[in-house]
């Protein structure tokens, strides 16, 4: 009788890389819903028009570099990236665009660093922020929320969104218009009360901005789910949206007309919900320890904030994500845990103890 | 209730016990041939103390242990000695090693054997020789020897016993089993071992939650003993010594140190149970309690095994069928080892034997590459970073493995287990360990050999610096010597010539000026020195013998010796004379 020499354990939990990046996709559902609900079929047509780029990109490098195809493509990364990309571009954004974004994300961003597990930084968001760069007005051009559509108009059906994304006719006036976060961009001089007044946004709102509080709760609803089934921890979403929260507490200013905003509004305005869960969890380029992940997540909420109230572009999840990909190494320097039976914590490049 | 703490980390695998715990724990039929491996056990392997064809009885020892940390091997039955060589054992690099064969005769004869009843009358000293002679190694996996772990020097009070009867590793109840149905002798083997350790302040036995069974049976034995039953939730790795001491205690042992350096001893409960034996009924470790489970196997249950039995007898006597086995493991799925043979016998260790269908454990699935999601880190009870050791594993990057505290790492397969990418993280680490200890053994040695080398480097500088300083030393000897000839001159043309000391430094240089130029006068100036030197011997020499034959020769003798000595005091002036002039002439030549 002959066996198979095979090393412990023998027992695997069910757990495999593909599912954990399908219940990934699963979780974005809610947000995909809201998005497209509150702001038309933009959001879905971008969604699909990514997926099938980066999946064709992925192949191709694959191929380039003599890997198994079907093997890697199994992973689902290349689709989570593309599902990521496509829910932080403005809906009906050119196809184009779509397509160089995801085209930049799985081959520069990705596959030139080696691929799944060796990439530095966030690949979506290094898509994101080149064609934030390269296409400022495509970039942020948003759609009007449907609640506050003017009479007589409405979003886009699926063909007519379909032509507006491949022909690039604009769409029709008034269902594009300015984020909540634009809104405080651009208001110097009024009180938050009366921004809260005067623009619609914001007086119809249930507690943060039409249309967007229903995206960033989908956003929060799925990363809970993720949440509890342990595809992460919650360090990070927590650390990034705790730091947030505290930061517009500090700088409220009683509603002055020098404040960024409510910490309610920044909460569940832009991709803050989004980022929380979907981005800064990318495990790949994140700090690797739960203290470093606390810490990383915690950088990434004080830059958002900070750039959005005082730096040029409205929203900033893409440049802090990528900001603090850059730290994550440091961070984790210093962030070793303690191991059983030592004293004290490490640092990663001490092989003594002092 | 004890309070227990809880470890980091851990997982839950499914426990799959249920299966082998149907039956009560059963015997086999004694297998023909039994193969008792001389190393069976932490520490040095026994040697043979028997000659092949001899005769032997069951409990006789047939190997003696050899040096501190060894163990003793007895004939697990009656029989003849048929083969003493290498053979396959179960090792999980699949290897060959000393073993003796014994052919069974049958009649499973006992040799003469006899226990104390009343162990509390005996030393401790003697109890532990007790335990030593019969062979017992600690039997939860890696067969320490236990008479070294009970005998821990005056140094080390041990104020904490504890019992591990925590059995963490799904699909194993060899414990489970042996403590339902043999509770009172194992308390007895825990009131032996608090006997030698001089009755420790805690004596727990640390036993997980999923076996109540097992927890009831204790219980009616352990009243008015001062022994605790403490149990706690089950979680994948608690067996860990390191691991239980933390859940009963709240205290980590510091890396590198062993328990009794923190007052504590952690013994194996199926271990307890072999004291028992040996010390009250004289039997020295002959058998062991084997969970033979796993869908390969149509029975599964455990059996009280003779040390020696081939695993295949196992087998064939629990309905195995190889075409549905998946892999044959020795020990349980997440530490155990796959054996390629199935010829290889049980030891002192073999807690179970589990012959899995692939429906149960499929073969791995290729690894996926490391996303960093982390999930390993989450399960690690150590607290280590699975995925940074994998990654710097990888890059064989020792400093940062060992900053990252590899050697922290217990094997325990948390990580891997949870692994969604299928990466085989122990099999890293297990290298890496092995790469980082060879690179260690060989800087010692490279060191030694550098410090052999530079040891004879410096003692041939040494020679070659005493020769220099000798050779200096002959040279300053003969330079002072001219020295105070050329001061002689120089007093003897007091007045005339320069001053005695300038004399001597002149001399001196003009002798630097000569050595460096070889010209003639300073050349002259040699033959003049030489020529003095000669004369001054002579004037002693004369005066010398005058000085003796004023003793004692004629008046006559006495005028001629004052002549020559006369003489000789007239040539040496001369000499010195000319010296004089000649230095005066060259010295002004220089200036
Ligand atoms: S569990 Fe596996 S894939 Fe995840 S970080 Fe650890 S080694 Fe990498
Ligand atoms: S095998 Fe080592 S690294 Fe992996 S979980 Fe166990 S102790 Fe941690």
């Amino acid at each position: 009788m002959a066996f198979k020499q095979i090393t412990s354990p023998h027992a695997h939990a069910a757990q495999n890389t593909s599912k954990v990046m399908q219940l990934v996709l699963w979780a974005t559902v809610p947000g995909l819903a809201a998005l497209t609900i509150q702001f038309g079929w933009g959001s879905l047509i971008n969604v699909v028009l990514a997926v099938v780029t980066a999946v064709a990109c992925e192949a191709a490098i694959l191929k380039l570099r003599k890997r198994p195809v079907a093997f890697y493509l199994q992973d689902y990364s290349a689709v989570v990236t593309a599902v990521l990309l496509g829910l932080a571009l403005p809906p009906l954004a050119a196809w184009w665009v779509v397509v160089v974004g995801s085209m930049f994300s799985i081959i520069i961003a990705k596959q030139l660093y080696g691929g799944l597990g060796y990439n530095p930084f966030n690949p979506a968001m290094v898509g994101y922020v080149v064609l934030l760069i390269s296409f400022p007005i495509q970039m942020t051009t948003w759609i009007t929320p449907l609640s506050l559509l003017p009479d007589g108009v409405s979003h886009p059906g699926i063909i007519e969104s379909l032509g507006i994304v491949f022909s690039g006719y604009s769409p029709a006036d008034g269902v594009t218009g300015a984020t909540p976060l634009d809104v405080f961009k651009h208001s110097s001089g009024l009180v938050v009360d009366q921004i809260y007044e005067s623009n619609p946004l914001f007086s119809q709102a249930a507690f943060a901005g039409v249309g967007w509080e229903w995206v960033n709760l989908g956003f929060l609803a799925g990363g809970i789910v993720l949440l509890a089934t342990r595809i992460f921890t919650w360090h990070g979403p927590v650390a990034m949206l705790a730091a947030i929260a505290m930061m517009s507490l500090l700088f409220w200013d009683g509603g002055s007309s020098e404040s960024p905003g409510s910490p309610l509004m920044h909460l569940f305005s832009g991709a803050s919900m989004m980022g929380a869960f979907f981005i800064l969890t990318d495990p790949v380029s994140s700090a690797v320890s739960n203290r470093g992940r606390l810490i990383y997540g915690a950088l990434i909420g004080v830059l958002v904030y900070i750039i959005r109230a005082w730096g040029n572009y409205p929203d900033a999840v893409a440049f802090a994500v990528l900001i603090a990909n850059f730290a994550a190494p440091f961070i984790d320097n210093y962030t070793l845990p303690r191991t059983y039976g030592h004293t004290d914590r490490r640092r990663a490049t001490e092989k003594e103890e002092d | 209730m004890r309070s227990t703490w809880v470890t980091p980390g851990g997982v839950h695998p499914p426990e799959n016990k249920h299966q082998s715990l149907t039956m009560p724990i059963g015997s086999l039929p004694i297998p023909e041939k039994l193969l008792v491996p001389l190393s069976q056990h932490i520490g040095a392997p026994a040697k043979a103390c028997v000659k092949v064809g001899a005769k032997v009885l069951k409990g006789q020892k047939i190997a003696e242990a050899t040096g501190a940390v060894s163990v003793p091997m007895h004939a697990p039955t009656s029989g003849t000695v048929t083969a003493i060589e290498d053979r396959p054992i179960a090792h999980s690099s699949g290897m060959s090693a000393p073993c003796i064969e014994i052919t069974s005769d049958g009649k499973d004869t006992w040799i003469d054997h006899k226990g104390v009843a009343d162990f509390e009358h005996a030393s401790p000293q003697a109890l532990t020789k007790t335990i030593a002679d019969a062979g017992i190694a600690g039997m939860g996996g890696a067969g320490f020897p236990s008479a070294i772990k009970l005998s821990p020097g005056h140094r080390r009070p041990i104020n904490t016993l504890i019992i591990n009867a925590t059995e963490c590793e799904p699909y194993i109840t060899a414990d489970d089993s042996a403590i339902r149905e043999r509770a009172a002798e194992i308390i007895t083997g825990i009131g032996i071992l608090s006997h030698i350790l001089g009755n420790p302040v805690n004596i727990l036995i640390g036993i997980e939650d999923n076996k109540p069974e097992a927890i009831a049976a204790l219980e009616p034995h352990v009243a008015d003993t001062g022994i605790s039953v403490v149990s706690f939730p089950t979680k994948y790795p608690s067996g860990g010594e390191k691991q239980l001491i933390y859940i009963l205690t709240g205290k980590e042992l510091p890396s590198g140190q062993l328990p009794a350096d923190a007052g504590m001893v952690c013994i194996n409960i199926g271990t307890t149970y072999a004291i028992k034996r040996a010390v009250v009924n004289g039997e020295p470790l002959i058998s062991r309690v084997t969970t033979m489970t796993g869908n390969a196997c149509g029975i599964n249950r455990n059996y009280e095994t003779l040390i020696g039995t081939p695993v295949s007898h196992m087998l064939a006597h629990s309905e195995f069928n190889e075409h549905a086995c998946s892999r044959l493991v020795m020990g349980g799925p997440m530490m155990g080892f796959s054996l390629t043979s199935a010829e290889v016998p049980i030891v002192k260790t073999t807690n179970c034997i589990l012959a899995p269908s692939y429906s149960e454990i499929p073969d791995d699935e290729p690894a996926q590459a490391c996303i960093r999601c982390g999930m390993c880190a989450e399960a690690c009870p150590a607290s280590l970073l699975p995925q940074q050791l994998f990654w710097y594993s990888q890059a064989e990057d020792h400093d940062r493995l060992e900053a990252h505290n590899l050697f922290d790492c217990i094997e325990c397969g948390a990580c891997s287990y949870v692994c969604p990418s299928n990466i085989p993280l122990v099999q890293y680490y297990r290298h890496s360990k092995g790469e980082i200890l060879k690179a260690r053994e060989e800087k010692v040695k490279s060191d030694h050999a550098r410090e052999r080398f530079e040891f004879h480097q410096q003692r041939m500088e040494q020679a070659e610096k005493d020769k220099e300083a000798k050779r200096a030393a002959r040279r300053e000897a003969a330079e002072k010597a001219k020295a105070t000839v050329a001061a002689n001159a120089g007093t003897a043309k007091e007045g005339t010539g320069p001053a005695p000391g300038s004399a001597a430094d002149i001399i001196a240089a003009a002798q630097a000026r000569a050595a460096a130029k070889q010209v003639s006068p300073e050349e002259q100036q040699a033959k003049f020195e030489r020529s003095i030197a000669g004369a001054e011997m002579r004037v002693q020499m004369a005066t010398d013998k005058l000085v003796e034959t004023n003793a004692k020769q004629t008046e006559d003798q006495k005028n001629i010796l004052n002549a020559a000595l006369e003489g000789a005091k007239q040539k040496l002036e001369q000499a010195q004379a000319r010296l004089a002039e000649h230095v005066k002439k060259h010295s002004e030549q220089v200036k």
